[in-house]
């Protein structure tokens, strides 16, 4: 009788245990990688080749996103505003849904997919395979070769790639706009930025480093920790997209908790 | 006086990966410029003795020294720079496959900066045809490699950076037996070469005669005996003997459970 309550207990307080000891590693992890930043060798090679990855192969992908989102929004927003007779808001609106969330979250959630998995397996089959073993025979610190680089181009990359995410939702708004809501051109582009503050696209840029920080930590945490062969690689991949997209959505509210909670 | 010290001294090296006790206490003596063949069952811990000996695990008991000193005790910096004098040939070759093979053959050269990009071309070409290989196969990537071909390119960069220790982790293993005396026949040049001390695993006799100067059998995480590689099939211990032979029935019982 104690048991059925205690069992659960029991494997709550072992979970939530290990969620600890989970964050605990990671954050080790995450402090040497950004140690060795600060130590040289720097290897460039490994940056260029994340950032143009992170930066230049997800545009398509994040781009879409963006251009689909912004006619979404400025289609849903009309609907919903002419019943207020509150149609002129509606370039503010796509603006700022955009640049303070919508623009980061789903750029980060696309990243995620992406690159998230594409550092996992790639380090996680490097583990498998001896790669990593093979990296510090060969006089390199595979912390300083693999993962350091990857979190320093993600968290650059993430915000640029962003930035071109903010202006092509509104672009993507701003043609639904013309096209099928019959703003003049001029009014609608006049409408977007004049109730936009920086703070908004700055607060936006934030999160986008920060989300980048997290989908690189998870990938390449995952990947460097996997065990046990294509299993183990595949297993490690899931965990790096899901855990990531998690964490974004959850930093995601308390940074805008900090930027903007009274 | 310098004479009497091991290269390589191993000494109640114990490791156990949770309740399997994978290293029980080994004790190795192996001397400079000599090469030794390590033999023993798969799973036998022949792989992770190897890699408590480059550092990449940590025992959890014993010591091992390398010309003298204690490299589990040395400070970080130190040992880095010891492993830089060492090269390792991994079981399946490890060789990174996003890189092309020139720059897997002069990774080391390249991280220690003892040469530039535009001269590991050369150099790489230099170290390959020391293996047998065209030039043109550094422009290649490792998965447009045949095994005997990784294999090779693997043993150059191992050996490219000239360490004065090399340890080789089966490396005939999953090769054709021609293919295997040839691996071998490159193993002992480069060795003789550089004048290398050499530690290789195996299961092959035939390879074991041709690579080492002396042999040790590594049974239940113990080294259960030391020889002359030449006296091989022929030493007049129980284990030793029915491992060299092949043969089914004897004192080694081939553990199917952990
Ligand atoms: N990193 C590790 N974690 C857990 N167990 C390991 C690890 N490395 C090796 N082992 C176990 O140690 C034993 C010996 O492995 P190994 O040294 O690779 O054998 P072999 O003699 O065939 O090279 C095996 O049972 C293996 O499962
Ligand atoms: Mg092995």
């Amino acid at each position: 009788m104690g048991a059925l309550i205690l069992d659960p207990l029991a494997a709550l307080g072992r979970g939530a245990f290990a969620a600890c000891r989970t964050a605990g590693a990671v954050a080790l992890f995450a402090l040497e990688a950004l140690s060795h930043l600060f130590r040289p060798p720097f290897h460039w090679r490994m940056f260029a080749r994340a950032f143009v990855e992170i930066a230049w192969f997800s545009l398509p992908v994040v781009a879409l996103t963006a251009v689909f989102t912004g006619m979404v929004l400025a289609l849903q927003s009309y609907t919903g505003f002419a019943r207020f007779n509150a149609q002129s808001a509606i370039a503010s609106v796509v603006v700022i849904s955009l640049t303070r969330e919508l623009g980061p979250v789903l750029a980060a959630l696309m990243v995620a997919g992406r690159i998230g998995a594409s550092f996992a397996a790639e380090i996680g089959t490097m583990r498998v395979t001896d790669q990593i073993d093979a990296l510090t025979t060969l006089s390199t610190n595979p912390m300083k070769y693999l993962v350091a680089p990857r979190l320093l181009a993600a968290t650059i990359a993430m915000p640029l790639l962003v930035l071109v995410a903010d202006i092509l939702g509104v672009m993507g708004g701003w043609l639904i706009g013309i096209v099928k809501l019959n703003f003049v051109s001029a009014a609608y582009l006049k409408s977007t930025f004049d109730f936009l503050q920086t703070e908004d696209v700055v607060s936006g840029l934030v999160k986008a480093a920060v989300f980048g920080f997290i989908v690189a930590l998870m990938g390449t945490w995952c990947g460097y920790n996997s065990r046990g062969g294509a299993q183990g690689v595949g297993g490690a991949t899931t965990t790096a997209v899901v855990a990531s997209s998690i964490l974004i959505l959850a930093f995601d509210y308390g940074l805008t908790e900090i930027f903007f909670g009274q | 006086m310098k004479q009497d010290v091991p290269k390589i001294r191993l000494r109640g090296v114990r490791k156990a990966f949770g309740t399997k006790q994978v290293l029980d206490g080994i004790d190795l003596d192996v001397a400079a410029r000599h090469s030794m063949v390590i033999l023993g069952g798969s799973g036998s811990g022949k792989s992770v003795m190897l890699k408590c000996i480059l550092g990449l695990i940590e025992p959890d008991e014993g010591v091992i020294e390398i010309d003298g000193e204690d490299v589990l005790r040395m400070p970080r910096r130190e040992r880095e720079a010891l492993n830089d004098r060492i090269g390792m040939l991994f079981q399946n070759g490890a060789l990174f496959d996003s890189l092309p093979v020139w720059e897997n053959v002069c990774f080391k050269l390249l991280a220690q900066k003892r040469i530039s990009r535009a001269a590991a071309r050369d150099k790489a070409a230099e170290v390959l045809a020391q293996v047998g290989l065209a030039a043109s196969v550094g422009d290649l990537y490792p998965s447009e490699l045949s095994g005997g071909m990784q294999k090779r390119v693997a043993l150059a960069r191992a050996v490219a950076a000239q360490p004065d220790i090399i340890l080789f982790d089966e490396p005939t293993t999953g090769l054709d037996p021609i293919m295997g005396a040839v691996i071998d026949g490159l193993i002992v040049d480069c060795v003789r070469r550089l004048g290398a001390t050499a530690i290789s695993i195996t299961h092959d006799m035939a390879s074991a005669r041709r690579i080492g100067d002396d042999a040790a059998m590594i049974h239940k995480g113990r080294i259960v005996w030391t020889g002359p590689a030449a006296n091989l099939g022929h030493t007049g211990n129980d284990l030793v003997d029915q491992f060299a032979r092949g043969e089914r029935e004897g004192p080694i019982q081939m553990e199917l459970r952990r």
